[in-house]
């Protein structure tokens, strides 16, 4: 079995008004992970994800994929190596129905958004694969509305269409869940279910019932520095964690 | 998969069918308009002109994003080139005048873009007031090759297709000029409608989301300032035909300024938006400015309010949304 991680970030360091919201923070994913990224509110969790992206320089640190160090990349170029990350709040495009997202980022993927003649619907191996997202996130019913016509549970569903539509090594999900109403949440968690078993996933979530029912491995983060690292088990017994985040345990129903 | 075949197929001629029907709409209005304004075929030449230019503001600023109160270098580009081979290279064919005038303005459009797509917001409005300001300038300095103030004249097409002369009525320019919109609309039509356009609208949307889907925005934008800088063009090219003069007006702010608001009195983002607003506001021009030459710009500036305010997006918009309401479509 082949054990080099798919994603490293090694030392990455960022300050924001002399406050370090990233500090030398060192994480590594293999194919197959499954990780949350958890820390209360300001912990540095999204700025994390902007580092790795390249949205935002870090001061220092590196990031590899597959071994490759992308710090000289545009965050297009790490996209299409495979690291693809969704938002914490939902960011579509208002005019596209959700059929147009998912077609844009098949052909996006495929390299084929450059060609000036054709239509997807005349596609019928892109229309194949953008039926097979849509059905496994239950969304086919919607496929030709406007985002902007649906709940928002459905919009974060789309938001995971447009991430699995690029086929990524890495994804890196940003709270999911946030502002999804209760009820809708289950069809949320059976999609993460679904998610292609070599994926490697960091998941940042507050919901921490889902959490532990995800997560093979947690990873706490607090004042931008990572201070545990390993079982999620663990995690809910150490001192430290529960002091800085996991207080919420006692009534994990209700997240932060 | 044979249905998905069977559907793609069926998706493909319906498509076919939509991109057929609304250039016979605009070929019905332009043989409508030539036998009602016999004697305003130049008007209406014009207005065709100015058409392609509108609508290559439109490529840029409705569906990428971009705001410009530039794109008359492009037009005036494409007119001066066209211009100059005629009167200077004896590139006297009209068809050949066009290719030129398209090239020229695609040319103008890749400058435009590589200067334009290195800032963003406010920044980027002001660097397309210089582009045009730039080419203004150097085509009023170059005034050997392009008669500076007074003009470029001396530009005398032949016959088209060997055939027709361009006549004192301007009856052949207008229905070239027909030729040429109807072609460049189905051709953005699918250009549109294609990956490269549906990446272009998500870039006017949110530019960042395209790129965390793995999208080059810079060069995709650049891609699209050369095909609005050949639509532009080939506006200034049949400017230059059917005139048979190119002043420095056509590269001008005030033509730029002029041209973007015809685009948002019709509707940005839509195509049928563009020719809306123009046909709109230069016919108003027309009969307005005959009655009363003073008050054209009051009522120009009144026009623009009320259309801001009751109309934002635009009158095609407002059309559609009035469709929508009677036929109770979304
Ligand atoms: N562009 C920025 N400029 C200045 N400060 C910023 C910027 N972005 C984030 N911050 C600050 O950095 C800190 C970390 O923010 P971040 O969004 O990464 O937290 P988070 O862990 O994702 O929190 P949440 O759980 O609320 O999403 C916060 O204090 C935030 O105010
Ligand atoms: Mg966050």
């Amino acid at each position: 079995m082949n054990r080099e991680p798919v994603f490293e970030a090694v030392g990455l360091q960022k300050n924001f008004g002399g406050v370090a919201v990233a500090d030398n923070i060192t994480l590594a994913l293999y194919a197959g992970d499954r990780v949350a990224l958890i820390g209360p509110n300001g912990a540095g969790k999204t700025t994390f994800v902007n580092l790795v992206t390249g949205n935002v320089a870090p001061s220092a640190g590196k990031v590899r994929l597959a071994g490759k160090d992308v710090m000289a990349e545009s965050p297009a170029m790490r996209v299409r190596r495979g690291l693809v990350r969704t938002f914490q709040l939902t960011r579509l495009f208002q005019r596209m129905t959700v059929a147009e997202h998912v077609a844009l980022a098949i052909l996006q993927r495929e390299g084929r958004t450059g060609r000036l003649v054709g239509n997807f619907r005349a596609m019928p191996n892109v229309l194949a694969e953008m039926r097979e997202i849509l059905a496994t996130l239950d969304l086919s019913l919607v496929a030709d509305r406007l985002v902007c016509e649906l709940g928002y549970g459905q919009q974060r569903l789309v938001e995971i269409a447009l991430a699995l539509a690029l086929k990524p090594k890495v994804l890196l999900l940003d709270e999911p869940t946030a502002g999804v109403p209760a009820g809708e949440t289950a069809r949320l968690e059976s999609a993460l279910d679904q998610l292609p078993p070599d994926l490697a996933v960091l998941m940042i979530e507050h919901d921490i019932d889902l959490v532990f029912r995800f997560a093979r491995r947690v990873v706490v983060l607090d004042a931008g520095a990572v201070i545990f690292d390993g079982q999620p088990g663990d995690a809910a017994a150490s001192a430290q964690v529960r002091r800085v985040y996991l207080g919420n345990f006692t009534d994990a129903r209700h997240p932060a | 998969m044979t249905v998905l075949e069977n559907e793609a197929e069926t998706a493909h001629k319906q498509g076919a069918m939509r991109l057929v029907a609304a250039p016979m709409l605009l070929l019905t209005l332009a043989i409508a308009g030539y036998f009602l304004f016999p004697d305003n075929l130049a008007l209406l030449t014009r207005i065709i002109a100015i058409s392609l230019l509108v609508l290559s503001i439109d490529l840029v600023t409705g569906i990428c994003g971009v705001a410009t109160l530039g794109q008359a270098a492009m037009f005036g580009a494409g007119a001066y080139a066209a211009g100059i081979g005629a009167a200077h290279f004896g590139i006297t064919d009209p068809l050949a005048m066009t290719v030129v005038g398209a090239f020229g303005g695609a040319l103008a459009g890749l400058l435009s873009g590589l200067v334009m797509l290195r800032a963003h917001g406010l920044p980027q409005l002001v660097l397309s007031i210089a582009v045009v300001h730039l080419f203004h300038e150097a085509a009023n300095k170059a005034s050997r090759w392009t008669g500076g103030s007074d003009g470029l004249t001396g530009i005398t097409p032949s016959p088209l297709l060997g055939l027709f002369d361009f006549d004192l009525w301007g009856r052949t320019a207008y229905i070239y000029g027909v030729f040429l919109l109807l072609l460049t609309f189905v051709a953005l039509r699918v250009i549109v409608s294609s990956p490269f356009g549906m990446l272009c609208r998500g870039i006017g949307e949110d530019a960042t989301r395209i790129e965390a889907m793995g999208g080059d925005v810079r060069g995709t934008m650049l891609k699209m300032f050369v095909i609005a800088g050949f639509v532009a063009g080939t506006g200034g090219a049949l400017g230059a035909i059917s005139t048979q003069v190119v002043g420095l007006d056509t590269l001008s702010f005030a033509l730029s300024a002029e041209a973007l608001v015809m685009l948002v009195l019709g509707g940005a983002g839509s195509l049928y938006g563009a020719l809306t607003g123009t046909v709109t506001f230069m016919w108003l021009e027309d009969v307005i400015s005959a009655a009363n030459p003073f008050h054209w710009m009051t009522i120009v500036g009144a026009l623009l309010i009320a259309a801001v305010l009751f109309a934002p997006r635009g009158l095609y918009g407002a059309v559609e949304e009035l469709a929508a309401r009677i036929w109770g479509r979304r």
